[in-house]
């Protein structure tokens, strides 16, 4: 890559993937939107008080932290975590709800909406909606909202109000329909603050630009406390606005892997999965064009994974084209294989991770041992488990 | 001239507007959707909308949701839709079919496969809800090649600039969506709806279909009033859905509100 790297295109395009593909309807709103992203990330004035609320309200910078222990216990590269987890509201989301929140407000909406999947970005975003005093409607599907019941009640708390979605899988795709559905009947006053790196264009460029914070702190950080780049990033992949933060400022450092770890649920053979960059195929769905889980007939397959953040049949359109141009790798971890993740890090450091995160974790334990003592990895550690304890101790057979 | 450009203006002369039902293919049934194909025609409808099923519409409301989720029940798909129009091609030559759908299984297909399919079907024109002008070159190019109309949305807050677009990329007629909402929600507002036609008809020649909020008789000749034709969805497949015991009370409901409209509008 001799040229820096400047995706997207001025309509969104990633290669093929990304894009607009929405209904006429919501053409307006998206390019009101639009404006709107391309003037306030250029105001000085905007992008100060975005970065005072960074500092002061998520509590950034997070640490990039050493695990010596687990290091020398799988006995090869450096691990290194970006503690997301230490945020305010337990992980990455945040980032992105307060930017989106704050041009929110510039842009004078009055009303906020969300789709959520594990309640994370709902949470971030009925947080920041409180914050500014604005309303604030979050979508979930009413399996997640069932599994998630810790986030349902936070949420409340914060004082937004929570819909299940009962439609087609009742998961986070479909609260991502329901939350498309309000947007095109109440667009005068309502922003839509998608979680992810996906949706028609800005959503994957601007959710990524406000995540990307993460990436650029832990590039200073590594230099800073090892001296050099780190060999490899490795980050879990549902959506892929975490991965997308991390890995966007070293694009242009050829020299640091990018691995992005999707869910394979119960094992990508087993067609029981989430992972549409390692086992599905292009396609447009939720306003992009970008790797899909779909059939013959372009119908979207329901996805299955443990994590409920990872539990979506799409992906970042510029994961796509990371993929394609070979610039990142992708691969896959299970439920069962994520579990380990899980279990290591807590006994090894006493972080209890997300198990959306587990999976990152996961991978860990199969690549830190083939690398050399003096090579680094940096893990994105996204997000904490307590939202995930119910579903750990039902999975232990113990009632809490 | 198209087999929909014809039918335009073949009312126009005899200063009639189109009657264009909306139904979802193999909804409830794979087995009930020709025969209700003809029985509309029998009514008096000019062009028939024929859903195809997707496993996430983003931009419909939840009665064809749920007309969605009852064909994909019985795997209705793109292809299976397409064979529905080339067997109700078997015995109509003349009224104009447009299917109406989201883009995925066009992708999955491809759109040059798609196109043939689609010619080879007898369809006339494609209404692809996700796939607004600037995406659309390609797929378009294909579709009027072969000489099946491409059919784009307008809505209420599309801008001058947007219609003139359609008007160029777009043939056969242009949907006017009459509300921000998604298929099936709220109360149509003519006067609002007479504004938005006039800065519509001063950027395209196209003939307007009016759609979203068309429950009735009376709403349809009020819209018919206003626009080149009328479409109505959701309050069909309602029908559908209050006689799921029953398809055949379901088809001769459908029938009766059609009926109804068709006189509305004439009188």
């Amino acid at each position: 890559m001799t040229e820096k790297y400047n995706m997207p295109d001025a309509r969104g395009h990633f290669g093929v993937y990304g894009g607009i593909f929405v209904a006429e309807t919501l053409m307006p709103a998206i390019e009101e939107l639009n404006t709107a992203y391309q003037h306030y990330m250029q105001d000085p004035d905007f992008i100060a008080e975005l970065d005072k609320d960074l500092q002061y309200y998520v509590g950034r910078p997070s640490p990039l932290y050493h695990a010596e222990r687990w290091s020398q216990e799988l006995g090869g590269a450096q691990i290194y975590l970006k503690r997301e987890d230490l945020n305010h509201t337990g992980s990455h989301k945040i980032n992105n709800t307060v930017g989106q929140a704050l041009l929110a407000k510039r842009m004078g909406k009055t009303r906020i909406i969300a789709e959520t999947g594990a309640g994370q970005h709902g949470v971030a975003t009925a947080t920041v909606a409180a914050r500014l005093g604005l309303e604030c409607v979050v979508y979930m599907g009413a399996v997640d909202v069932a599994r998630q019941s810790l986030n349902v009640y936070r949420m409340k708390l914060l004082g937004a109000k929570v819909v299940a979605v009962e439609s087609g899988s009742k998961t986070l795709k479909d609260a991502l329909n329901e939350a498309l559905r309000d947007w095109v009947t109440n667009i005068d006053n309502t922003f839509y603050i998608i979680g992810t790196v996906a949706g028609p264009h800005p959503y994957p460029a601007m959710v990524r630009d406000f995540q990307a914070i993460l990436g650029r702190e832990s590039r200073a950080q590594c230099l800073e406390q090892a001296g050099k780049l780190p060999d490899v990033l490795v980050a879990c992949v549902g959506g892929g606005s975490n991965a997308m933060g991390l890995f966007y400022p070293f694009i242009d450092d050829v020299n640091v892997k990018l691995i992005g770890v999707e869910a394979a649920g119960d094992g990508v053979e087993t067609g029981r999965h989430s992972a549409p960059l390692c086992a599905g195929r292009p396609g447009v769905l939720h306003g992009n064009r970008t790797y899909l889980m779909s059939d013959d007939d372009g119908e979207i397959i329901e996805t299955h994974s443990i994590s409920a953040g990872l539990d979506y049949p799409g992906v970042g359109p510029e994961h796509a084209w990371l993929k394609d141009s070979g610039r990142a790798q992708y691969v896959n971890i299970t439920d069962d294989e994520a579990l380990g993740g899980f279990y290591a890090l807590t006994r090894m450091e006493g972080i209890i991770p997300a198990l959306e995160s587990s999976h990152a974790m996961a991978y860990i334990l199969k690549l830190a041992p083939t690398m050399k003592k003096d090579e680094i990895i940096i893990v994105n550690l996204s997000g904490r488990g307590d939202k995930d304890m119910q579903t750990m101790a039902k999975r232990e057979g113990i009632e809490l | 001239m198209s087999r929909l450009a014809a039918t335009f203006a073949e009312l126009a002369q005899k200063n009639r507007k189109a009657l264009i039902p909306f139904v979802t293919a193999g909804d409830p049934n794979p087995q009930f959707t020709v025969p209700l194909m003809h029985a509309m025609v029998g009514a008096g409808v000019d062009i028939i909308e024929l859903g195809v099923p997707f496993s996430d519409p983003m931009a419909d409301g939840p009665v064809i949701q749920r007309a969605s989720e009852r064909a994909l029940a019985h795997h209705q798909s793109l292809r299976t839709t397409l064979a529905i129009a080339t067997e109700f091609r078997k015995t109509n030559g003349h009224t104009p079919i447009v299917i109406m759908g989201y883009l995925n299984p066009v992708e999955a297909m491809g759109y040059e496969k798609f196109a043939d399919a689609v010619q080879a079907a007898g369809i006339d024109g494609v209404l692809t809800v996700d796939l607004p002008p600037e995406e659309a070159q390609e797929c378009t190019a294909l579709l009027k090649s072969r000489g099946v109309d491409p059919i784009f949305l307008l809505a209420p807050n599309s801008s001058a600039e947007r219609i003139a677009t359609m008007d160029t990329i777009g043939a056969g007629y242009l949907y006017y969506v009459s509300l921000k909402g998604v298929t099936g929600a709220g109360h149509l507002n003519a006067a609002d709806v007479e504004t938005k036609l006039a800065e519509i008809r001063e950027n395209t020649k196209l003939p307007i279909a009016v759609g979203f909020g068309v429950k009735d008789a009376q709403t349809a000749k009020t819209i018919a009033n206003l626009g080149d034709g009328v479409v109505v969805g959701s309050a069909l497949i309602s029908q559908i859905e209050a006689n799921l015991h029953s398809p055949s009370q379901a088809k001769e409901a459908i029938i009766d509100l059609l009926t109804a409209m068709r006189q509305a509008m004439d009188n």
